[in-house]
């Protein structure tokens, strides 16, 4: 008979995955998104018409599918198969969040007036010095919103990890399921609730620290 | 003697020639002031002046430096284009003050990035690089105090009425002591009852001596504070001369028209 202590162990050894692999998402994503922007809004055509058909499959083609591609394919044309499955899932999740992650930036770098630019020129700042000095915390500022929303979802999305069988927390629970227990399945969501719950109570906590400047 | 020179300046966006062949030169220590109806010129020939914009063609420039020769297709470098900018100085309609920093901080911020930089290129060391930074702030200070701000100082741009987000933007455009001053429709922006504190700022900077060009809508203030008024139509410097000549004794018949349209309204 599995007790509630037993269980809870288990679950939160699958959550343990779903954190590593949110974790692990972001710390990666953040960064390569802003690179897919800067991509996305350069000059030069081809690196931004290839930045773009990159970003149109990757938001186009469900996650689910993606994370199959990043497992089967490079063994299939290369034969190099990916042997982790934690890898592989991290691989897709960072590949597939960037990109939203970058389209969340882009909107927040095109939203800053023109005015922001030419005042920092017309007082001699170079290019780099306007983005960082005068840009950038105006962005961070406007894409807290939108950023706190997809940062949820992507810790909801961890469990899909459990297509290409990574032990995370709905997989556990489907365990026991598979032995006629059902309810640790319905006690995952606790988890979720109560992480998200803190999430929600940082990004809170953040965009009123921003909130001593309009703008 | 002339301190800001623009010779046959050329700007088409597109299909629109925006500025056709515009000669004038501004005397050091004068203030001159360019009237027009939208779509005149106006605010291109100020946006190339101060080098936002690119112009086709001609020359413009401040003291014996040349800021733009369209006929020199060398690449400069960015040294020199950053010393091109800081010849002049520009203020904005839309004040476009930096909203996450103090006023100090907007008067200070550029000038320090420019001392640090040129620091870092002669390794000064770092009791130097601190020293210089104060001296930064104390000019600031100066410089906030005499647009009338020094009890703003630690307040934000959200925090100040439009009048005073303007001088403190006026305080940034001379904290890098430009040798030209522009400003590109200053007051229009802000409420009728407010434009006068920022009006009296620049009249301060004429009677100092500076030498500003002001790009208005303020007829009474242009005719008042300005040693020359130069009138814009369709992309060229219909007429220009002294206040009394312009706004007193107009010839040019575009003149005419414009200004008893404006002061009927």
């Amino acid at each position: 008979m599995e007790t509630f202590i037993s269980v809870s162990t288990e679950l939160l050894k699958g959550f343990g995955e779903n954190l590593k692999l949110f974790s692990l998402t972001l710390l990666l994503a953040l960064p390569i998104g802003l690179l897919i922007t800067f991509c996305s809004m350069s000059k030069f055509k081809p690196l931004k018409w290839l930045s773009k058909t990159f970003v149109w499959i990757i938001r186009g083609t469900p996650l689910m599918l993606q994370l199959f591609v990043v497992l089967y394919v490079p063994g299939l044309l290369f034969n190099y198969p990916i042997k982790i499955r934690f890898t592989a899932a991290l691989i897709a999740f960072v590949i597939n969040y960037s990109c939203y992650f970058s389209e969340i930036y882009r909107g927040g770098i095109e939203s800053i007036s023109r005015g922001q630019y030419e005042a920092g020129q017309v007082l001699g700042m170079t290019k780099t010095q306007v983005f960082f000095r005068v840009v950038l915390l105006q962005v961070v500022k406007r894409i807290v919103p939108p950023m706190s929303n997809e940062i949820i979802t992507l810790v909801k999305d961890t469990s899909l990890a459990r297509v290409i069988a990574v032990a995370e927390i709905i997989m556990m629970a489907d365990r026991f399921s598979a032995r006629g227990i059902i309810w640790p399945l319905f006690y995952t969501g606790a988890f979720f609730l109560l992480f998200n719950g803190l999430l929600t109570v940082v990004f809170g906590r953040i965009e009123k620290k921003l909130d001593y400047f309009r703008g | 003697m002339a301190l800001l020179e623009v010779q046959n300046l050329h700007k088409t966006f597109g299909k629109t020639e925006v500025l056709k062949g515009i000669d004038f030169t501004i005397d050091e220590g004068s203030v001159v002031s360019v009237i027009g109806s939208s779509g005149s010129g106006k605010t291109t020939l100020l946006r190339c002046i101060t080098g936002l914009e690119t112009a086709d063609c001609g020359k413009i420039s401040v003291g014996d430096r040349v800021t733009f020769d369209s006929t020199d297709k060398r690449k400069l470098t960015k040294a020199e284009k950053r010393e091109n900018q800081l010849c002049t100085g520009l203020v904005f309609q839309s004040f476009n003050l930096f909203p996450q920093y103090t006023v100090l901080r907007n008067v200070t911020l550029a000038k320090e990035l420019l001392v640090k930089e040129e620091c870092k290129q002669q390794k000064c060391p770092r009791t130097e690089i601190k020293a210089r930074i104060s001296e930064i702030e104390e000019t600031a200070k100066q410089i906030i105090d005499s647009v009338g701000l020094s009890d703003k100082l630690e307040n934000y741009p959200c925090e100040l009425s439009g009048g005073q987000q303007q001088r403190v933007a006026i305080a940034r455009a001379l904290m890098l002591s430009p040798k030209v001053l522009c400003f590109d429709e200053p007051t229009s922006a802000l409420d009728p009852e407010i434009t006068g504190e920022v009006l009296a700022v620049i009249r301060k900077l004429a009677n100092e001596g500076r030498t500003m060009l002001i790009v208005t809508h303020e007829m009474g203030f242009a005719h008042e504070v300005s040693n020359e008024v130069v009138f814009m139509s369709d992309g060229v410097i219909a007429e220009r001369g002294t206040p009394d000549e312009v706004f007193d004794h107009p010839k040019n018949a575009r003149l005419q028209e414009f200004l008893s349209a404006t002061l009927r309204a």
